[in-house]
């Protein structure tokens, strides 16, 4: 069924007794042309594989529920402001595809373009910006430079004040930026997935890959065996574990864990994604009103997808110290999430590394805003065997050549990243 | 979490730094060979249990430890200095 106010309409002066569930929930099949591993950017491939490049005969297998994993654990914050041309282009379309993602996908996913501000609190950190801010508009996006007035008129509860811990001097805006609803996202690309004919099976974990040889020949799951001509693997934190399943022991990836936090809800109080330089802290407010934000990864190995405390209190602080009225606002919750932290902070997305296998991993704590742009590069690649030109930058081989994208500057230390 | 420290005693994480995997042998400094960089600088094991890591105890006694971990419930088996572990040859 096609959402429309028509469609709201005669359901609602029919009690909503009609509505069909968005996806269905089939068997797996004993074999397909394409098994995608991961209900998170994998939903987008298959999307984009059936979409763009006529393959239909696709599973997308998640070994939990559609959004259980970090496509709807994350803070949903949508940007290109990137310093790297490869990464500046590769995100960029990513935006231009959010621009048009509920009306291509028939399904509100909620984008607002209510602009990223990244606070600047010394003057080398605003000539650093401002250097970026220049390279990005040189590639075509939207940057400005804003003083500190500019920036209380945006969020007036931010301390600008000059006994400030941190003084605000500046910030770099990119106001094409946003957010999107994150859960929105996964039932979007479900849904049409599924309409193009996708199977999307849940609760169904890969135990261990079907190979003839090297070639990866398919899956085996706790739903039974799965043959597939292609195998596509898009599991975030968890790849490492999942290429040893398939006989690859070392890849150039850490798991972190990244913590999130959700305030009571409020009145709006901020209606912009900002982000604090001092320190590490980016907030923004969500539709329901709980101000939604987070910091840096815990700093050390984990796949406990919580936190420990330290994390806690130094987002917290630097929350109070930006905006000081905020302070007596309750915690509603936080969580963890278990990133693939790559070795130079820019994702992977490649044929291989066994023949008949796809790899798309190492997003760090970015994957999010980029999973239109990762489904459509990565069901490129399946479906071509070779790298979308958006993407080629991003292969796997990149370390060994010696081609690393570090946008960051922080060198093979996946937890500075 | 709380790390315990074999000179200082039980102490929270807050006083350590991780430093990274310590399985890691860190080739020749004369060696040219790129197979061996490359796996020593990029290529991790990354498991999801047991795993051996460097941290330094720089808010305590200053001292460099490898600490086995379990990286799924961070239940910790053993701390030892790491220069016991080196002089131990990595074991």
């Amino acid at each position: 069924m096609r959402y429309s106010a028509f469609s709201l309409l005669k359901n609602a002066l029919n009690g909503n007794k009609d509505w069909k569930p968005a996806w269905r929930k089939p068997d797996p099949k004993s074999a397909y042309d394409v098994v995608i591993i991961g209900g998170g950017h994998g939903l987008a491939t298959a999307y984009y594989l059936a979409k763009e490049h006529g393959i239909r005969n696709i599973a997308v297998v998640e070994k939990g529920w559609l959004g259980s994993g970090n496509i709807g654990r994350n803070t949903t914050a949508i940007r290109s402001n990137y310093l790297l041309s490869e990464n500046q282009h590769f995100y960029e379309a990513s935006m231009k595809l959010w621009e048009t993602m509920s009306h291509d996908l028939n399904y509100n996913v909620m984008f607002s373009q209510r602009g990223v501000v990244n606070l600047a609190h010394s003057l080398p950190q605003l000539d650093i910006y401002a250097r970026r801010g220049n390279q990005m508009r040189l590639n075509g996006i939207d940057a400005e430079l804003m003083n500190p007035a500019q920036i209380k008129k945006l969020i007036p509860g931010l301390d600008i004040s000059s006994s400030a811990r941190f003084p605000i001097i500046g910030g770099l805006m990119q106001r094409s930026a946003g957010t999107a609803r994150h859960d929105a996202v996964v039932w979007g690309y479900a849904r049409a997935a599924d309409q193009l004919g996708v199977d999307i099976i849940e609760n169904c974990e890969v135990t261990s890959f079907l190979k003839d040889g090297d070639t990866v020949t398919g899956v085996m799951t706790t739903r039974g065996p799965i043959n597939a001509k292609k195998v596509a693997c898009a599991v975030a934190g968890n790849t490492s574990e999942l290429m040893r399943r398939a006989g690859i022991d070392r890849l150039p990836l850490e798991s972190h864990v990244l913590q999130a936090f959700v305030s009571e809800a409020l009145k709006p109080v901020v209606d912009t994604v900002a982000t604090f330089g001092g320190g590490h802290l980016y907030f923004s407010q969500s539709d329901k009103g709980g101000l939604v934000f987070g910091g840096d990864i815990d700093g050390y190995n984990s796949y406990a997808q919580r936190g420990n405390l330290p994390v806690v209190e130094d987002v917290m602080s630097e929350f109070v110290a930006l905006i000081p009225a905020l302070a007596r606002v309750k915690l509603l919750r936080s969580w963890g999430g278990i990133m693939d932290m790559s070795m130079d902070g820019s994702p992977i997305i490649t044929t291989g590394p066994l023949p008949g296998m796809y790899l798309n991993t190492g997003w760090c704590y970015g994957g999010f805003k980029a999973t239109p742009i990762s489904g459509k590069c990565f069901a490129w690649t399946i479906a071509k065997n070779e790298p979308h030109p958006l993407s080629a930058p991003f292969t796997l081989d990149r370390f060994y050549r010696g081609y690393v994208i570090d946008d960051k500057g922080q060198g093979p230390t996946p937890r500075l990243h | 979490m709380i790390i315990k420290c074999p000179y200082c005693g039980p102490r929270d994480v807050i006083e350590f730094t991780y430093q990274g995997d310590a399985t890691r042998t860190r080739p020749n400094p004369a060696s040219t060979d790129q197979d061996t960089w490359n796996a020593y600088v990029y290529d991790r094991s990354n498991p999801a249990k047991s795993h051996r890591e460097f941290w330094l105890h720089g808010g305590g006694c200053r001292q460099h430890l490898v600490v086995t971990r379990d990286i799924s419930t961070h239940i910790i088996s053993s701390v030892v200095y790491a220069r016991d572990y080196i002089h131990a040859g990595g074991k």
